[in-house]
């Protein structure tokens, strides 16, 4: 319609949106730059105080003789089957707890009740039930996420609209129908801020759970940095894992989420 | 194309009740001493004194009044999403519980998925009553015509505006074919020019379907455009104060005197009704109400 209008608009937020862009540029480059100064002060030995160039080195060195990428394959495979699982059950469970008065009562109770304590809390149970296995760290990535989900489903379904429960009813939904087909959507911004509540959580309790553990994996490589007395290795799986945070929350997460708020008029397109 | 479109919209529901009649149309309404009480911490509150009400098949009412006189109230306990503290709603000589495809109520905001399109909208009610896929989308493509809305299958809700939002949420009620339309301010938040085309757009589907209307509005104008009776109901407590029969000759102008005479009558008769208060958003709605 007012093509012009439109671009003129876009290119004021371009600029915009470019200045805080701008602004963090320097941020960064000043505090790599605050490092590096730092590391070549000679305050601390190098080997505990590596500076950004050695880091960098051991990231190209990891990548390069593929132990960065099998770790981290290895990470983000527990990862998915973990969060798959308590994805699963923290759907139903959520849907229950939401939509049934005696489900809320006591299994929501417990959510809550359980949701208070660290998912690495439960590693140590985990390996006497299940030995030093790949069961025992899935176990614990399940317990991270399991409850941010089923609280997030929980939360969204109370807090369905009314008025599209009586248009639903209205047109004839109920039961099952209405609560897949109504209910689940209607609550899915509350889900998907449970979801990726879980996946922080998910993310983090297998981190910890990985430096017990003897085979390769990202929380493993820390582990063996640490034993090897190399910081610059330890800083480097860092940044890894920052970045395959990073790279979730904004490749899948971010997008679905901007698409609901938008959708579900949350958000001006 | 209004006219076409009725003849073959036979696809009824379980819940139907006059399947076996000749012409798809209205089911009689009939309300006996229906009454509403809100019971609260502090005591009750009577939203609705008792109503007696015989609708006929196949005619359009309008309940007017300002809010808080019930009259949406009464609209949710004949769609059976409430239910009445006293008194029996009949649709087509069943007694009413709970919610039933043979009525279908518009809210004043279209109540639309927003996690479906159009066209998904529009076949929700056919897919909860087990109809096929193809006949469905058939069936749903009829009805996006019929409110002017082709071009528009795949637009989700917050693309869509207020004025396409009714015709979506008309067209999802008018699908399922129920026998009576509940409509409660369906127009209300609507600009007037919208308003007025939607007005025309509804009398000639009911003019071509023959279904119940009650159609809730705190507009006199609207409601003597549109309405074959008008009941008058007044605020704290709710109750019917009066009822007109609008003998006007359709489609009606909302220029046309006879019309505008009429509505000053009944606007009076309100007027007396309610004593002095909130009379100025009686007049034909700059402001609308939220009940």
């Amino acid at each position: 319609m007012a093509q012009a209008s439109l671009t003129l608009r876009e290119r004021v937020n371009n600029s915009r949106a470019l200045r805080p862009l701008l602004r963090r540029l320097v941020f960064y480059l000043l505090l790599l730059v605050l490092w590096h100064l730092l590391a070549t002060s000679g305050i601390w030995p190098d080997y505990l105080f590596p500076g950004p160039l050695a880091v960098l080195n051991a990231l190209v060195d990891g990548f390069q003789n593929g132990q960065f990428l099998q770790a981290a394959l290895v990470s983000l495979q527990r990862l998915i089957i973990g969060y798959s699982i308590s994805l699963g059950i923290g759907m139903v469970l959520g849907l229950l707890i939401g939509r049934f008065r005696v489900f809320e009562e006591t299994v929501g109770s417990l959510m809550l009740g359980l949701q208070a304590l660290p998912s690495v809390c439960w590693l140590p149970l985990a390996i006497l039930w299940l030995g030093l296995s790949e069961q025992a760290i899935i176990f614990v990535v399940v317990m991270g996420a399991l409850f941010s989900i089923t609280l997030g489903v929980d939360a969204g379904i109370k807090n369905t609209p009314s008025i599209y429960l009586k248009a639903a009813r209205n047109l004839g939904a109920r039961g099952v129908a209405l609560s897949l087909q109504v209910v689940l959507p209607a609550a899915m911004p509350a889900i998907l801020n449970g979801l990726k509540q879980g996946w922080t959580f998910a993310w983090r309790s297998l981190m910890a759970g990985e430096l017990l553990f003897y085979t390769l994996s990202l929380g493993n490589l820390l582990q063996t940095g640490r034993d090897l007395n190399d910081a610059s290795q330890v800083m480097a799986v860092m940044v890894v894992i920052i970045a395959i945070g990073v790279a979730i929350d904004g490749l899948i997460f971010a997008p679905i989420e901007r698409r609901v708020r938008t959708r579900w008029g949350l958000q001006r397109s | 194309m209004f006219f076409q479109s009725t003849v073959s919209q036979t696809q009824r529901t379980e819940h139907a009740i006059v399947r076996d009649q000749p012409a798809p149309g209205g089911i009689p309404l009939k309300i006996e001493g229906v009454s509403k009480t809100f019971s609260g911490g502090a005591g009750s509150i009577e939203a609705l004194q008792p109503v007696d009400l015989d609708v006929a098949a196949g005619e359009f009412v309008c309940l007017l009044g300002p809010s808080g006189c019930g009259k949406s109230t009464l609209l949710s306990i004949i769609a059976g999403l409430e239910t009445a503290s006293s008194g029996t709603v009949w649709a087509g000589g069943q007694k009413v519980h709970g919610p039933g495809t043979d009525r279908v109520l518009l809210f004043q905001e279209a109540a639309l998925f927003p996690w479906l399109d159009v066209q998904h909208n529009v076949e929700f009610g056919l897919r909860q009553a087990s109809m096929p896929a193809r006949e469905r989308a058939a069936v749903a493509q009829r009805f996006i015509e019929l409110v002017r809305l082709k071009g528009f299958e795949r637009s989700y809700v917050h693309q869509l505006s207020g004025g396409m939002r009714q015709r979506v949420a008309l067209a999802r009620a008018l699908a399922i074919d129920p026998a009576i339309l509940l409509m409660d301010e369906p127009f209300g938040a609507l600009d007037a020019l919208t308003r007025d085309r939607l007005h025309v757009e509804l009398e000639t589907m009911w003019a071509s379907t023959g279904k119940t209307v009650v159609f809730v509005t705190h507009n006199v104008r609207e409601a003597v455009a549109l309405g074959d009776r008008v009941l008058v109901f007044s605020p704290r407590p709710g109750r019917l104060v009066r009822e007109f029969r609008i003998e006007l000759p359709r489609p009606r102008s909302l220029e046309d005197h006879a019309l505008v005479d009429q509505a000053k009558e009944i606007m009076s008769v309100l007027r007396d009704a309610m004593g002095v208060y909130e009379q100025e958003d009686l007049n034909g709605a700059s402001k609308p109400y939220t009940a």
